[in-house]
């Protein structure tokens, strides 16, 4: 155990070293150069010269991408000269705000997949089956702003139920002040990725009843309720963990759609409005941020996975 | 051994039922026989078949038939509802929505076979290398993957679309680049049992070099999980185009998209022009659910295991 936990840490450390070289290459893809990005066209030589001198940028690329890895290390993720503040510092404001939606949605969205999707397994090819699998085929194929905009037609605009944007504050405690405002950003990300995690599970669910062990518990008289709780649930549950961290990106890609249409103000909003302000050094840190929460977040599925199910560990 | 899709051919499959009795040498032909098979007992692949087919008609044949000016902008025929001279209505610009809608159909359908094409070629290769090479060479290729993985292609897109111009080539590149390490994944996890078969010792002492082992034994035997993914592909990418229309990062205006209608549609959704929002969506919708069908019975035809997507 301690070794497959050794070797996968290494791994891990290995691709975020890949992700950091990756950045830095985006960075460096920066027409005319990092200097003329952030000074501007109008920004004379010697002015470009005195950014690059107090930058390390007339270092050799090695150099400069050693002093980068130093930086990160010390939590410098770099510094936004439009929003004059540093990257660190915008991130620590905002990942709370994207927390605040993303683990609701995930939670409400297993909740809704776990058990629809063990229905589906044991009543395989019923009425049911068919219109859960419709229903998740319809979710998969919509595109997730669309979903959305639905959403806030239907229960914002006809019904006026729900407020239609995400609360207006720029922390996290400002944001849960006002919960309603949280519904429906929550339900589109729930809604936009039970579809992959219903499907996932059914199938897992799938392959869990057809091992032997169950076919000895069902020969023994075990009741179908005990046999789904204490066999297949369990069992099958182990894989959620691999899925979880394997669908990181897509939930990372869901929850910029989702900030977007309800304005809420998280590292998604923060990413795009960056894209439109071309403010880079807040585009790389938001690039780096999902690619190490992805490769720590695989990494940690793994280990759990391995933890969970002896039969990983001996592979 | 040929590369057709299985299904796609009623003659093929109805030979292939016939045939289906022998079933002898496990080679790539013999294996698209059976999986032709039972995917055209599928009644679902079927449905998914024949929504495609009249998509992709209705895209490509359609504007021979039916003639409209889908680019130039019209100020007194804005946002008609449907009725004569407009089967859907007009858009904001008073251009015809249901020719655009059979041009947006091109340009979705078009750069998501080519994402496909790219993106299964490319990563079946890589895939097939490093399984075949293994130790160090497979281990550095993998972890390339994995680091390639982890960076959402949907932001690195907007990344590279905030330094330079979007345009076709870059979309298809840049959704080609993010694409292809799945089957590439995949690929390699076949590969790694299959270069251990009998026949491809056999090979070896021919003096059968590595590229021709990979060429033409390796990569032929994992043809089902090279075009299952591959179909599940082009249903991604058509989705990603209209995401990145959405964020106003796809196809120049007036070229029409799919996604770049729906989104422009959405914006007058509470004036009640449900024409400009609904044909597009739902030609999303319909193909990408259209082309999952087609993907999931191809699994199951191939009997292709597992694979989170």
């Amino acid at each position: 155990m301690t070794a497959f936990v050794i070797a996968r840490t290494l791994q891990a450390i290995v691709v975020l070293i890949l992700v950091t070289l990756a950045v830095f290459f985006l960075q460096h893809l920066l027409p005319g150069s990092e200097a003329r990005a952030i000074l501007g066209l109008h920004a004379s030589n010697a002015q470009v010269q005195a950014f690059n001198h107090a930058n390390g940028l007339n270092q050799p690329v090695i150099v400069q991408y050693f002093s980068y890895l130093w930086r990160l290390l010390h939590g410098n993720l770099g510094f936004s000269y439009k929003l004059n503040e540093t990257v660190a510092a915008l991130l620590a404001n905002d990942i709370p705000n994207d927390l605040v939606i993303v683990i609701p949605a995930v939670v409400l969205s297993l909740a809704i997949a776990i058990p629809v999707a063990m229905y589906q397994a044991i009543r395989r090819n019923h009425l049911f089956d068919h219109v859960a699998t419709g229903v998740a085929f319809v979710l998969y194929a919509m595109p997730s702003f669309w979903l959305g905009l639905l959403l806030v037609g239907w229960l914002s605009v006809s019904l006026r139920w729900l407020p239609s944007q995400a609360p207006q504050a720029s922390n996290v405690g400002g944001v849960l002040a006002h919960p309603a405002g949280l519904v429906l950003p929550v339900l589109t990300l729930a809604l936009a990725s039970v579809a992959l995690f219903s499907r996932y599970m059914r199938s897992a669910v799938i392959d869990t009843l057809a091992q032997d062990y169950i076919v000895t518990a069902k020969a023994k008289g075990a009741g179908m309720g005990a046999l789904l709780r204490r066999h297949v649930l369990r069992n099958s549950l182990s894989s959620v963990i691999t899925l979880l961290g394997l669908t990181l990106p897509a939930i990372f890609t869901a929850g910029l759609i989702v900030e977007q249409i309800f304005n809420l103000n998280g590292t998604g909003l923060a990413f795009f409005t960056a894209v439109d302000s071309q403010d880079y050094p807040v585009e790389l840190g938001i690039l780096l941020l999902i690619g190490t929460a992805t490769v720590v977040g695989n990494a940690l599925a793994d280990i759990g996975y391995a933890v969970l199910d002896p039969r990983v560990r001996q592979k | 051994m040929t590369t057709a899709l299985p299904g796609t051919d009623p003659t093929r499959s109805a030979a292939a039922a016939g045939g289906a009795a022998e079933r002898t040498q496990p080679t790539a032909a013999g294996t698209l026989r059976r999986a032709a098979a039972t995917f055209s007992e599928s009644k679902l692949a079927l449905a998914g078949l024949v929504i495609l087919v009249v998509v992709a008609g209705l895209c490509f044949i359609g504007p021979l038939f039916y003639h409209s000016d889908t680019l130039a902008t019209r100020l007194y025929q804005t946002n008609l509802p449907p009725g004569a001279g407009h089967p859907l209505g007009t858009d904001d610009s008073g251009r015809d929505i249901l020719g655009r809608l059979m041009l947006g159909g091109q340009s979705s359908l078009e750069i998501g076979i080519a994402v496909a094409l790219i993106a299964t070629t490319f990563g079946a290769l890589w895939g097939a290398l490093a399984g075949y090479v293994g130790g160090p060479l497979d281990a550095a290729m993998m972890r390339c993957v994995d680091a390639m993985l982890a960076l959402p292609g949907i932001f690195l897109f907007l990344y590279l679309a905030s330094i330079f111009q979007p345009n076709l080539l870059l979309i298809i590149i840049v959704l080609s680049v993010f694409s292809w390490l799945v089957p590439g994944r995949l690929v390699r996890g076949e590969v790694l049992s299959l270069r251990t078969r009998d026949y491809v010792q056999a090979v070896r002492q021919m003096g059968g070099r590595g590229p021709r082992i990979v060429v033409r034994h390796l990569l032929p035997n994992t043809i089902g999980t090279i075009v299952v993914n591959g179909t599940f592909q082009v249903a991604d990418a058509i989705l990603a185009l209209a995401l990145l229309s959405y964020l106003g990062f796809g196809l120049q205006p007036p070229a029409p998209t799919w996604g770049g209608m729906l989104s422009a549609g959405i914006n007058y959704v509470y004036d009640g022009y449900w024409w400009q929002v609904y044909p597009a969506g739902l030609a999303i919708v319909l193909t990408v659910v259209a082309i999952n069908l087609i993907g999931d019975s191809l699994r199951d035809a191939l009997e292709v295991r597992l694979q989170s997507r």
